[in-house]
């Protein structure tokens, strides 16, 4: 008897349905840490040659010690990165879940979900579908993590790949993109953390599915 | 680590004595890079694994910049040159940079000094600095690439080391050119042998059309574009052709060996 109560019990809430398909969930979590390894090792590379005099970063938020061993970091931490990545890009073309997910975003739609967003009256009954804000947000951090690789690329090979340095204006310009770009993805970890910390079962969608 | 291969001993485990010697006196650049290699911390403490272990943050990182050194040489192309600039784009004051200050950087008599030649080349000589001078010389502005982040475009003038090392009759299938310099902690770094085949790979003898000063590594720097500064040695005194990886200044504390650019 005891089974049949069970199946039953299941039957009454197994409709809840999957917000975020496990290989969204498991390249997530691999691109937040080796984002976080990236960033930390990152500053501690900065601080080797800063770009604004004023501007170091605190040797207890960085990683790798010193230079050689920040450096050792940044360029192991960049293979999890890219091929995360570029599996990510793949998977989410080809099944056309950034097409679905990710788009219309139109610019009433932004103001109007910003608004709603601030006087709390946004709805997250259904975390499938993201709203204006969201999808602004997810796409435009696609897109800088895009660019952060291939000005990470040019800082790494101004030479072998001077053609993709001379896209961002030359060696030195691409260090101020690539700061740039890390300073746009601190900023959007700061409002994603804070909003799956208001919103806890956005954070448990995206670690049991649903 | 260069005071270390002084040391060696024929039969001797070259790692075995190193891990040794690390023990015994530990290098403070190796500590700090243990420690701040560690500090992501619960990596290596979860697995209760000691740093020195089989498994440890530090040789993992070892090895995939080893990986990352093959990677390199994949990507190297030996026919793509660094970008020239105009002289109208040279950095004024071009820096000074070492890991002494310039009043410690190395006083080179230009009449003493001579450049030894060794290894796998068929005329074993050693150099004056006369001698060098009269092999004919090219100029490149190029931009020099520290491994810190920073950049500076240049002027460098002297003898393609390619033409030299046909005029030795170096063995170029062997795998490095292995230089050592006269700074007093004897700075020396290895250079592969498809990077010192390069075409704008220099033994440089001027900077901004002068006689190449103290700071930029009188009498003689190898400028290699393609690579990071610190793959540049100054205040050259000998060249050793070998296919044994002899580590570097910097290379042996942990900096990416290949550093290309």
């Amino acid at each position: 008897m005891s089974s049949l109560a069970a199946t039953d019990e299941r039957a009454a809430t197994a409709p809840t349905k999957v917000i975020q398909p496990a290989w969204v969930r498991v390249m997530h979590w691999i691109n937040a840490l080796a984002i976080i390894l990236m960033i930390m090792s990152g500053w501690q590379i900065y601080n080797a040659s800063p770009l604004f005099t004023s501007l170091r970063f605190s040797h207890s938020i960085t990683l790798g010690g010193w230079l050689g061993g920040a450096l050792l970091w940044h360029f192991a931490a960049m293979w999890l990165l890219t091929i995360n990545g570029l599996v990510y890009l793949i998977v989410g073309f080809a099944t056309g879940r950034f097409k679905s997910k990710l788009l219309p975003i139109t610019p009433g739609g932004v103001i109007s979900d910003t608004k709603a967003a601030f006087t709390g009256k946004l709805s997250h009954d259904d975390l499938s579908k993201y709203n204006q804000v969201q999808k602004l947000l997810y796409a435009g951090i696609i897109i800088v993590g895009v660019v952060i690789v291939l000005s990470g690329l040019s800082i790494w090979k101004p030479v072998q790949l001077q053609w993709l340095a001379a896209l961002f204006g030359g060696y030195e310009i691409a260090r101020y993109v690539h700061f740039f770009c890390m300073s746009a993805i601190v900023a959007f970890l700061v409002i994603h953390v804070a909003l799956a910390v208001l919103v806890p079962k956005s954070l448990r969608a995206m670690i049991i599915g649903r | 680590m260069g005071r270390i291969r002084k040391l060696l001993i024929p039969g001797v485990d070259k790692q075995l004595l190193v891990r040794d010697a690390t023990k015994t006196m530990p290098d403070l650049v190796r500590r700090r890079f243990i420690a701040g290699g560690a500090s992501l911390g619960a990596l290596t403490l979860l697995t209760g694994c000691d740093v020195s272990d089989s498994f440890s943050a530090e040789q993992m990182l070892t090895k995939i910049s080893k990986f990352n050194d093959a990677v390199q040489a994949w990507m190297f192309n030996p026919n793509a040159l660094a970008p020239t600039f105009p002289e109208s784009a040279i950095t004024k004051p071009f820096p000074f940079n070492g890991y002494y200050d310039l009043e410690e950087a190395p006083e080179i008599d230009g009449k003493d000094w001579k450049f030894e030649v060794r290894g796998l080349v068929d005329n074993k000589k050693s150099w004056t600095l006369e001698e060098l001078y009269k092999l004919p010389q090219v100029k490149q502005v190029t931009r020099h690439i520290c491994v810190e982040g920073w950049s500076a475009i240049g002027s460098w003038t002297g003898t393609p080391l390619r033409d030299f090392l046909k005029l030795v009759g170096a063995d170029t299938s062997a795998k490095y050119c292995w230089f050592q310099c006269g700074d007093k902690e004897g700075y020396n770094s290895p250079l592969d042998m498809r990077s010192a085949l390069h075409p704008q790979t220099q033994m440089t003898f001027k900077f901004g059309d002068e006689i190449l000063p103290r700071a930029y590594g009188f009498p003689m720097k190898i400028r290699v574009p393609t690579k990071l500064g610190f793959k540049n040695p100054k205040y050259v005194i000998s060249m050793e052709v070998t296919n044994d990886y002899k580590g570097g200044y910097w290379e042996d504390q942990g900096y990416n060996s290949f550093s290309g650019s």
